[in-house]
């Protein structure tokens, strides 16, 4: 199974972003191999709508699971609609995450953890 | 003639001048393109004759119709749609109205249906005609509405546009097609630095413009430096007054506090008409 770990590097090292929408890398790591691709986020500059763009991206990348710090209101609807699980408050670094979530450390999120733009330079 | 009241910086005086400047003009029109926050009613107090609904055009999506084919995402600039598996998500609020996903839908599953951004108020205060439009809360697309405000300019009669703050899209729609462009500032580093942005957007968009200094003995003289090294045209002072502050937060324009303005504006009207600039 895919998961998919918004990171700030491109690799299992690097330290999980907060931001979903507009996170650097997203990891994307198989469970049990931990064979990854790292994918440059291109919707880091958009004007809006990064978090609705991310989602597809992930959904394309076909991730059953997501884990990042914080998701906002229309990447969560966009996700959910996608069957994409959700787990927000993660941090520390990516392999650790995937780690911790193996072991079910995590609950899936039911609702966006942060409002609209929170991802956009302050 | 349409004149449009600017500044770059907000909390400058655009609408002290733009409601003294329209009371000074017999038969004019004041029109509040600040439609995130119009306060020209505040000052001009109109009868309020008629209000209309502004909507813009959103896309529905005919589930039955759509094979989720991509191609709505593909052309939407703005993100407002998203396709997934079986799912089509639209977000109206990031919806600019442009039409092109329902335009390139081959499907023919998309069908536009309206949805109300806000409204317009029109009303009159003795000779002078009031426009102004009011943005619903919620929106981010101010735009659309600004246009709807700018339906009724008269151009037989001297329009007056108060323009919102900042130099972004509403700014520039709502400044576009303006004869002459007031910018309004105050002789602060912050008020000098958005001054230069906006003269910037002016100087792009090809309309004449000219600076009125609000609280003009405070601050510094850095102002008058750029003006001049820029030749940009001062055309009024109002210094810093005690009782205009206090006769503003009362709700009343300069010159129906402080008559002896009135020529004041008249003559800034003027030197504007007439494009004579010393």
């Amino acid at each position: 199974m895919k998961i998919c770990i918004t990171s700030q590097g491109d690799n299992l090292n690097s330290e999980v972003d907060p931001r979903f929408g507009r996170c650097q890398y997203f990891i994307v790591a198989d469970v049990e191999t931990l064979e990854f691709e790292a994918v440059k986020n291109p919707n880091i500059d958009t004007m809006g709508g990064a978090g609705i763009q991310s989602s597809q991206l992930v959904a394309e990348k076909q991730a059953k699971v997501v884990l990042t710090g914080n998701v906002g209101p229309n990447a969560f609807q966009t996700l959910q609609a996608a069957g994409i699980e959700v787990i927000t408050g993660v941090s520390g670094n990516v392999k650790e995450a995937v780690e911790k979530y193996k072991k079910g450390e995590f609950k899936p999120t039911q609702g966006p953890s942060v409002s609209s733009k929170f991802g956009l330079p302050k | 003639m349409i004149i449009s009241i600017a500044s770059g910086k907000g909390g400058t005086g655009k609408t002290t001048i733009a409601a003294s400047l329209a009371l000074s003009v017999p038969g004019a029109r004041i029109l509040d393109c600040d439609v995130e926050e119009p306060n020209c009613h505040i000052f001009i107090k109109p009868e309020i004759k008629e209000k209309t609904s502004i909507y813009i055009p959103v896309p529905e999506i005919d589930k039955n119709k759509c094979d989720y084919c991509g191609k709505c995402k593909q052309v939407c600039m703005y993100n407002a749609i998203a396709v997934l598996n079986k799912t089509t998500l639209v977000f109206t609020e990031l919806c600019h109205g442009c039409g092109a996903c329902s335009y390139f839908c081959p499907q023919k599953a998309i069908k536009e249906v309206n949805k109300e951004i806000g409204f317009i108020e029109i009303g009159k205060k003795d000779n002078l005609s009031f426009i102004h439009g009011k943005l619903n809360i919620g929106q981010a697309m101010s735009p659309p509405l600004i246009k709807a405000v700018k339906k009724y300019i008269n151009s037989a009669k001297v329009n007056i546009i108060d323009a919102p703050p900042g130099t972004s899209c509403p700014v520039v729609e709502s400044v576009k097609g303006s004869d002459f462009c007031i910018l309004v500032t105050e002789p602060t580093p912050f008020g000098l630095n958005d001054l230069i942005l906006a003269v910037e957007v002016l100087r792009k968009l090809d309309i004449p413009f000219g600076v009125v200094i609000n609280r003009s003995d405070l601050g510094d003289k850095k102002t008058d430096v750029y003006c001049e090294n820029e030749n940009i045209p001062i055309l009024m002072r109002i210094p810093f007054r005690q009782e205009i502050a206090r006769a503003y937060s009362k709700g009343q324009p300069i010159v129906e506090a402080f008559p002896e303005y009135k020529k004041d504006f008249q003559d800034l009207f003027n030197t504007i008409k007439n494009g004579k600039f010393s």
